[in-house]
């Protein structure tokens, strides 16, 4: 009775969503023979929803200004239940998705996946592994301990090291000639906003051509 | 196979990836629904006796306003509160104290001399010289300390105040 309900149910919305086709198209589609070294795209998906998710907690308690970011974050880790649990894994979880974005790169690299008709693909790849490191750029200022601030301080140094064009670069990285309560500010607003809404957009457009062009098979002898 | 206990390859990883996932969602959900209700479990309301001041500060029959200041730390910021109350020295040895904050919407209710009530400001309610609700819009009477909560020792007078 229930899954007669069900049923009716479920092809109703199929036959408006098109649940069926979606899900051959996302989960169902051939694969060519690989191996584990072809998961580390979903690992990165993953790594980055994990990310997403425990980043929102961590905003329900972090303060992004001078006053309070630190002893915010000293509460999280030591006031609030599983606080340790949800920044540890956003901590770890941070490292562990550079390294497995770029182990992905490198698989990609070594298979020849880049190749005609991918390299769009390739490319979005290049911008989602520069604004994971963007990402991880500006999310080590935000704790604002001596390690957080001095880090960012050669950091936004090193940018400004650019010929002619340096002393703009640091001043709009930094919000100004010193590091200060606006780089915080912006750091966060660049870190929960703007680089999350790149990646998430560019992240769409890479899966949208993985699923046209399907997976790329290892090159064999003849290749 | 029918008959047998063994399932399929395919039945196999539905019910692995079934119950990994599950178990993945449960160690990362339940944690994470504690950690935003935090604040709603942790025990509220520290408690104290708070001292009003020596007794001869206090005239038969004319109420007198105490405030206090109570600190206490949010999160990680140190706030501070103050708090008021009237004291109601009904007789020689017998007090009553009322806390001024209207129970309609949390205003600091007045005592106006002439009227002989407390005033509320914001909505025109009206208590009695002991707190009871004379008119507007509040649903009990002004919160008050005696007996239990409230003592004299060594002629200074207290209240047990519970931080709301």
């Amino acid at each position: 009775m229930l899954k007669k309900l069900w049923n009716s149910l479920y092809a109703w919305l199929d036959e408006r969503l098109g649940l069926n086709d979606l899900y051959k198209a996302t989960l169902d589609r051939p694969e060519p023979k690989g191996n584990w070294w072809n998961t580390l795209g979903s690992a990165s998906l993953f790594l980055f929803v994990l990310q997403g998710l425990t980043g929102i907690f961590l905003t329900v308690y972090y303060t992004p200004s001078p006053d309070h970011a630190y002893d915010s974050i000293q509460y999280i880790m030591t006031g609030v239940a599983y606080g340790w649990l949800i920044r540890g894994i956003h901590h770890w979880g941070a490292s562990l998705m550079v390294m497995v974005v770029f182990i992905h790169m490198i698989r990609v690299f070594v298979t020849a996946s880049y190749k005609y008709p991918r390299e769009l693909t390739w490319l979005i790849g290049v911008g989602l592994l520069l604004l994971t490191l963007g990402m991880g750029f500006t999310g080590y200022l935000l704790p604002w301990n001596q390690k957080a601030y001095w880090a960012t301080t050669v950091g936004t140094a090193i940018a400004g090291s650019v010929p002619w064009l340096g002393e703009f670069i640091l001043k709009a990285l930094r919000g100004g000639p010193d590091l200060s309560a606006l780089t915080l500010s912006r750091f966060f607003s660049a870190h929960i906003w703007i680089l999350p809404a790149m990646l998430a957009a560019l992240i769409g457009v890479h899966i949208f051509l993985i699923i046209k062009h399907g997976e790329s098979a290892f090159p064999d002898k003849e290749d | 196979m029918a008959g047998s206990h063994h399932i399929s390859r395919r039945d196999f990883i539905k019910v692995a990836t079934a119950s990994v996932g599950g178990v993945i969602g449960a160690v990362l959900g339940i944690p994470a629904i504690l950690y935003l209700v935090d604040p709603a479990l942790k025990a509220g309301g520290r408690d104290a006796w708070v001292p009003l001041g020596p007794v001869e500060n206090f005239e038969i029959g004319k109420p007198t306003l105490v405030t206090f200041v109570r600190t206490k730390i949010n999160g990680w910021e140190k706030t501070s509160n103050s708090y008021g109350v009237f004291v109601v020295r009904k007789s020689e040895n017998e007090f009553l104290v009322l806390s001024n904050r209207c129970t309609h919407l949390s205003c600091r209710v007045n005592w106006n001399e002439e009227k002989q009530e407390y005033i509320c400001p914001c909505h025109d309610a009206a208590f009695s010289l002991e707190g009871e609700v004379l008119g507007g819009p509040p649903p009990r009477p002004l919160d008050r300390y005696e007996g239990e909560t409230l003592k004299v020792e060594e002629g200074v007078l207290s209240i047990h105040f519970t931080e709301g």
